[in-house]
């Protein structure tokens, strides 16, 4: 059996997932990357991806936007600002987000437009990922 | 000397307020288990949050360079007060409890020479502020259409409150909220968010050294903003519960009252029934005396 740590995945509103992961994806702001038991404790922020989790029971998938991972010696803990399941996820959901990603948009200030623009950008490739 | 019609009909009236407060004290109860489960729900994510965050302001806040949500405008000559109070009333004390402290704490800046500003969150709040302190009132959220406070309101404060900040309108912020304890007492809590304050790390805690991505500052940056709404999100959180146990309480204490009431008005009722029937007696006898 391959060796697990301790994943929590948590949203401001609820507790989504607390359970023993062999590896789990984040989409962190840098680009993806992996946490497996003993990798080196990292902070790193999100961007809205796909966060799949991987564990003895099967493979999990959860639409996050913004939001932390703290890896460290105890586990994995994924603070998202919103965390839906990927197969709960609806048409409705990410045409919200998406209002909401482009309105942010057209009223961001000039310094942050390139962000609002990226954050957009990366809310559009989770459609995509989804394929919804 | 009230009438028997009046009696029975303020007896009847106090019965149906009795039935209103009842009915509400049950609803209360049942939205204050919605509200602490709620409530419940968010802790670990604030938490883990503030302990991250915790962190990484002792490792970056001495920094020249660190974010003015963590150091300050280096001045606090204008204070910004957010009051979160509940969109009801028939609630107790809770609205004016918080708008009490909420009045101190402005009086006393301002005796200090302060500007203060106000942004109100619910109704009862903006009604109670307003007619004191009305010049400093600047915004208002209206949660009155809101059910189910989400962390999207939370972020939708937060949002108002970071933009009046960038603007440079006010150098401190504190919120105002009602903690919970439990159904009978709440208590009144000014809490500072910006510059953002935390509990002091443990001495001897053992501290992980971190990667950081994409470096600490600009995690900083992020995470920071995200901290306000968390902790707006937190206290609406706290002030659901707090203002239905309040309401529970006061409702508890309103349908008591009217027990008594009740009571009290049946036994005069009684007497002067029994009042009417012995002069009616009197009379018969004496009438049938005089014969």
């Amino acid at each position: 059996m391959a060796q697990t740590m301790q994943f929590d995945l948590v949203s401001p509103e609820r507790a989504l997932a607390s359970l023993q992961a062999i590896a789990v994806q984040i989409p962190g702001a840098d680009g993806d990357l992996t946490a497996m038991p003993d990798h080196a404790p990292t902070i790193t922020t999100l961007r809205p991806g796909l966060l799949t989790v991987e564990s003895n029971e099967g493979t999990q998938s959860y639409a996050v936007t913004g939001g932390f991972a703290d890896i460290n010696a105890e586990g994995t803990s994924v603070l998202a600002e919103k965390a839906i399941p990927a197969s709960e996820m609806t048409a409705d959901d990410m045409d919200a987000l998406i209002a909401v990603a482009k309105d942010a948009v057209s009223t961001a200030s000039e310094d942050n437009v390139d962000v609002a623009a990226k954050n957009l950008a990366d809310i559009e490739a989770l459609r995509t990922a989804l394929n919804i | 000397m009230p009438s028997l019609k009046d009696l029975k009909n303020r007896i009847q009236s106090v019965k149906n307020t009795r039935k209103i407060t009842k009915a509400m004290q049950m609803v209360a109860a049942a939205k204050l288990r919605r509200a602490q489960d709620a409530a419940e729900a968010s802790r670990p994510y604030t938490e883990r949050f503030n302990a991250v965050l915790g962190g990484l302001a002792a490792s970056v806040g001495g920094s020249d360079t660190a974010p003015k949500l963590l150091s300050g405008t280096g001045s606090d000559q204008t204070h910004l007060l957010v009051v979160m109070t509940a969109e009801r009333g028939l609630c107790g004390g809770f609205n004016s409890n918080i708008a009490k402290l909420a009045r101190a704490k402005a009086n006393e800046l301002k005796a200090a020479g302060k500007t203060v500003k106000i942004l109100t969150v619910g109704k009862k709040g903006r009604d109670a502020i307003k007619r004191e302190l009305g010049d400093a009132f600047i915004g208002h959220v209206d949660l009155t259409e809101v059910k189910r406070v989400g962390y999207d309101n939370a972020q939708d404060i937060a949002r108002d409150v970071l933009a009046r900040f960038d603007g440079g309108e006010f150098d401190v912020a504190t919120i105002f909220y009602a903690k919970f304890v439990n159904v009978v007492s709440q208590i009144p809590t000014a809490q500072q968010i910006i510059p953002a304050t935390f509990d002091a790390v443990e001495e001897g805690a053992e501290a992980t050294l971190y990667d950081y991505e994409p470096n600490e500052e600009a995690i900083l940056a992020d995470l920071l903003p995200r901290g306000v709404a968390t902790q707006i999100f937190a206290a609406l959180l706290e002030n659901g519960a707090s203002e239905q146990g309040a309401r529970m309480s006061a409702m508890d204490n309103a349908t008591r009252n009217a027990g008594e009431m009740i009571d009290k008005l049946t036994i005069e009722f009684n007497r002067s029934r029994q009042a009417v029937i012995t002069s009616e007696l009197i009379e018969i006898i004496s009438g049938a005396e005089a014969l």
